[in-house]
């Protein structure tokens, strides 16, 4: 299978981006430095090329029912210009990926807009197709990923940079869209991002992601920087954090429980109520490791001498300079500060429970 | 971008150094490797008395990105380890050559330095 290589593709390797496999698309990982690239995030401002996340446009007089279903959150509570961010599961309430739906400002093409991860666009669209036929809805739903650049532009003087190229910016609260011309180029101007930090998502015609590219002068991050941003601040990487074939999670374990509205009628929803009643078994945590090491996806983790758990994410956090990870243990080992272990090369390192986000 | 690659060393292929130092060889990693790795934040080396093989694996390295063994391009015992390396192994990414070598050891035979790649050898492999 050819990997899909994203609008911008050329002018990474020219800009000499070391490039990875990432969910089906050619992309890049690093540019400079991941530590440079994440300290530029989290001390000024950095742009990420993230075309490679789905970009699904839903339409028709019950667009708004058909997203309601299938996603966890309560999509009637959102008006023209609202973000949100959800879950969309399956009948026993198992996460198949994450995502955020715009409902888009007036005069859009499209009444919803969201965002699945990168190489679940196909599925995601068949799966609402299906569910459109099946419930005999009224709606068009468009797989428009090729259609659409997207650039991230995050950090503490994203707006500030944004301003010189655009109008007011910073009008746009946090979780709302509007349109705006950046560049010259017509964008939807989303307040949204998964680093941590304030800062905005741009979505434009695909044709465009040179002209946008090159006007927001910052440092360019590659899916490096953008994995320990996002690790640091505790949010899911789909397909390691939970996967619904290799660690099938609900979004209670997965610690999105705030994602999830029970008193909307979505598939899994009644799934959830029953794990919402009992509690779940397991949880995801946040640790941190006391010794010298790095706790790596798959790793083991221990407490009271037997095997609880294991790693999904890991890694040496640029910002605080240790090692920290996530993985999901059995809640009794879940409160912060409890004393778990990490297999590292079958040596048991100490680590301790710790409430997320780790910044 | 091209990678210094030092006249004065031996290579293996999985791009560990050696270099002669009046009987006794330093061990370390190539600008190659270090610049492949990204940020290294994390080495994990043999002590001092212990015995390394040629070809073996002596230590680890890692990366944020990645976890990668080292290997030995040859026999010896160890007679020095850089400890600068725990509270800073970005010195591995800053100057792999020199400030940023791993070990120094006791060749069991200096001669199996002939059998690694010659800087040229190496040059043409990494290409």
């Amino acid at each position: 299978m050819s990997l899909r290589t994203p609008p911008l593709g050329g002018t990474h390797a020219d800009r000499g981006a070391k490039l990875t496999e990432f969910g089906g698309w050619e992309m890049p990982v690093e540019f400079d430095s991941i530590r440079t690239e994440h300290t530029a995030v989290r001390e000024s401002v950095g742009k990420f090329d993230v075309s490679h996340m789905g970009e699904i446009e839903v339409s028709g007089p019950d667009a708004t029912a058909l997203m309601d279903r299938l996603t966890t959150n309560d999509v009637t509570a959102l008006e023209a210009g609202d973000a949100q961010y959800a879950a969309i599961t399956d009948e026993d309430g198992v996460m198949l990926d994450d995502t955020v739906v715009y409902r888009l400002p007036e005069g859009s093409d499209a009444e919803y807009l969201f965002v699945p991860n990168a190489g679940h666009d196909a599925e995601t669209h068949d799966r609402w197709v299906e569910y459109a036929d099946r419930w005999d809805l009224d709606v068009t739903v468009e797989n428009a990923t090729e259609s659409y650049g997207m650039i991230a532009v995050q950090g503490p003087e994203a707006i500030d940079l944004l301003g010189g190229l655009c109008d007011s910016p910073g009008s746009v609260s946090r979780f709302t869209v509007e349109p705006r011309s950046v560049a010259g180029v017509a964008c939807l101007l989303a307040r949204t991002g998964y680093t941590g930090e304030d800062g905005v998502e741009l979505l434009f015609d695909a044709a465009d992601s040179r002209a946008v590219w090159s006007a927001l002068e910052c440092q360019p991050c590659g899916l490096g920087a953008r994995d320990t941003l996002r690790l640091e601040a505790g949010f899911l990487l789909s397909g390691q954090d939970f996967d619904p074939e290799t660690n099938p999670r609900n979004p209670y374990e997965a610690g999105i429980g705030f994602a999830v509205d029970l008193g909307t009628a979505f598939v899994g929803r009644d799934a959830l109520a029953a794990v919402a009643e009992t509690g779940p078994e397991e949880e995801l945590v946040g640790f941190r490791l006391a010794e010298r090491g790095i706790a790596r996806h798959g790793y083991e983790i221990r407490a009271d001498g037997a095997p609880v758990g294991t790693v999904t994410s890991g890694t040496m956090s640029p910002t605080l300079g240790e090692a920290i990870g996530l993985g999901y243990v059995p809640v009794e080992f879940a409160d912060p500060g409890t004393e778990i272990g990490v297999v590292v090369r079958s040596e048991t390192k100490p680590a301790v429970v710790e409430e997320l986000p780790f910044y | 971008m091209s990678f210094k690659i030092p006249d004065d060393c031996r290579y293996r292929e999985t791009h560990e150094w050696a270099r002669d130092e009046d009987g006794s060889v330093r061990i370390g990693i190539t600008d190659f490797a270090q610049d492949e790795l990204g940020d290294i934040v994390f080495v994990e080396l043999p002590s001092v008395d212990e015995r390394i093989e040629q070809g073996e694996e002596f230590g680890v390295i890692e990366s944020i990105k990645a976890v990668s063994d080292l290997y030995a391009p040859l026999s010896g015992e160890v007679l020095a380890v850089n400890d600068d390396l725990v509270d800073a192994p970005e010195l591995v990414n800053d100057d792999p050559f020199d400030d940023g070598w791993m070990l120094e050891i006791e060749p069991t035979d200096e001669t199996d330095l002939e059998e690694l790649l010659s800087p040229e050898e190496y040059e043409a492999q990494t290409v």
